[in-house]
């Protein structure tokens, strides 16, 4: 096995150019000083809630990346599956944005459990959206266990890719259902989604500027990740060719190693 | 040979090895009976809780039972090169898929009828509508296998897969562990009529998952 047979190139298993990468990096680094000093003291309080309401300027954005890094992966999935566009890129793709997806969705439960008890006075709410993303939390943790098994990268990126569909397929009858089971059986629950009802002005303005700041924090993230996972393959890649070649080495009389 | 004439010669295989070998009846069933017993220490039985919340527990005995007997679907072709040998006879893997899906089916059948019959004596619960309980069971079963054996064949080969297969399977299910928990409650002395709706989305979650299974299994099935 000659290095050039590679189906990668390390030089060349990056998502965005060097600069790009490092250009998004610092443009999510001052979003997100932005969005700190607009979130804790440009945008006012809530009338209703107080301080508390400020959770949404991180709660909405690991919301919106969760949902954000999940269709990333049923994408690149899809992408893997059909014949004429499957390329690793889109397997490593599939499994480094799922990941980020479950870090963002454990972060969302835990932001909203955080809001929740400070603005209904309980952590949980057994509420149609919260039901949801738990669910979603669980599948996409399965799906991640499911990669982490992989032994043959070919034969594992088919299966992952269509267990990652399976699981984006199930979401909406997930929601679905539970939307339904909460509504059929449970007039009103503490959680009313018009609690803070208008937002306007700086607070508008202060949550596009967590979208914005989160997404470009995703996408560095995402661009980050592949490479750490593609250079991870390649040291695999190149152990094993030193096991083989040193085995061969070993089998072979001395003197006839090198060639 | 038709697919149906596949489809049957898949099913009747693993049925036999079941008749054989009687796993399921040793040992799943068996369990599925412990499950109930340890509900009802659980939950207090003397205050009425138990017929309460029957259909939950029902429903959460068959998941738990169900999980075993879809392992032990793909166990049977570990050994002695089975996988290969079934691979090699050019079925196809639709056929195998739904060949399997109907054996599991009908062990989750005759789990659920000694399991209900389990919890009417146990528990105590009122029968409103037979129905209701059929068919919402029916339904639900044929979910159960078809998305299990998906994900059965997805996680098998692999040195995880015991403790893989249900963390794969069960977030994937919930809309089946609601759906029929919903629609039992109605037919365990609820109101028959609230079931339909329950059914009718059980039916649509098995529709889907037979579909995905007959499309994706080939190509699991190809590289397992």
């Amino acid at each position: 096995m000659s290095q050039g047979s590679r189906d990668h190139d390390v030089r060349e298993a990056r998502l965005l150019g060097p600069r790009v990468s490092t250009g998004i990096g610092w443009g999510a680094l001052v979003a997100l000083f932005l969005l700190g000093l607009f979130g804790l003291w440009g945008a006012p309080p809530d009338e209703v809630q107080g301080d508390a309401q400020r959770l949404m300027y991180v709660h909405v954005p690991t919301a919106w990346l969760a949902y954000l890094a999940f269709f990333v992966t049923a994408i690149a999935s899809a992408l893997y599956l059909w014949p004429r566009t499957r390329a690793r890129v889109w397997d490593r793709l599939a499994g480094v944005s799922a990941e980020l997806g479950v870090i963002f969705t454990g972060l969302t439960l835990v932001l909203g459990s955080i809001w929740g008890r400070a603005v209904w006075g309980v952590w949980w709410a057994w509420d149609a959206r919260l039901v949801t993303t738990a669910v979603l939390f669980f599948l996409y943790l399965g799906y991640l266990a499911l990669r982490r098994t992989s032994e043959d990268p070919s034969v594992g990126a088919k299966r992952n890719a269509i267990a990652a569909l399976i699981a984006f397929i199930d979401v909406p009858i997930v929601h679905f259902s539970v939307e339904w089971w909460r509504t059929l059986h449970q007039q009103a629950t503490v959680f009313n989604p018009r609690l803070s009802a208008e937002i306007s002005g700086v607070m508008a303005w202060t949550l596009w500027l967590s979208v914005l700041a989160f997404t470009l924090l995703y996408v560095f993230l995402l661009d980050r990740r592949y490479r750490l996972a593609a250079l991870e393959d390649d040291l695999d890649d190149r152990e094993l060719d030193r096991a083989i070649a040193a085995r061969v080495a070993d089998a072979q009389p001395a003197g006839m190693a090198s060639s | 040979m038709s697919l149906a004439g596949e489809v049957r010669l898949v099913a009747g295989k693993d049925l036999r090895i079941e008749a054989r070998s009687r796993v399921t009846l040793a040992q799943v069933l068996p369990f599925g009976g412990i499950v109930l017993l340890l509900f009802a220490f659980a939950l207090d039985p003397d205050r009425g809780r138990l017929a309460a919340v029957a259909p939950g527990l029902f429903w959460v005995a068959v998941l738990l039972a169900a999980l075993l007997a879809i392992g032990r679907s793909f166990a049977i072709e570990q050994q002695n090169g089975a996988r290969d040998g079934l691979r090699l006879s050019g079925i196809d893997g639709a056929a195998v898929f739904l060949g399997k899906t109907i054996a599991v089916a009908a062990q989750l059948l005759l789990l659920e009828v000694v399991l209900g019959l389990g919890v009417a004596v146990l528990y105590g619960v009122d029968v409103t509508s037979v129905v209701v309980l059929v068919v919402a069971g029916v339904a639900a079963t044929a979910g159960l296998a078809a998305t299990g054996t998906l994900f059965g064949v997805l996680a098998a080969g692999l040195r995880t897969r015991e403790t893989l297969l249900p963390l794969l399977l069960l977030p994937v299910i919930t809309p089946v562990m609601l759906g029929a928990t919903r629609a039992f409650e109605s037919g365990l002395g609820g109101e028959p009529a609230e079931a339909w709706p329950w059914i009718a989305l059980l039916g649509a979650f098995a529709v889907l998952y037979v579909s995905v299974g007959v499309l994706a299994f080939g190509p699991l099935w190809e590289d397992s």
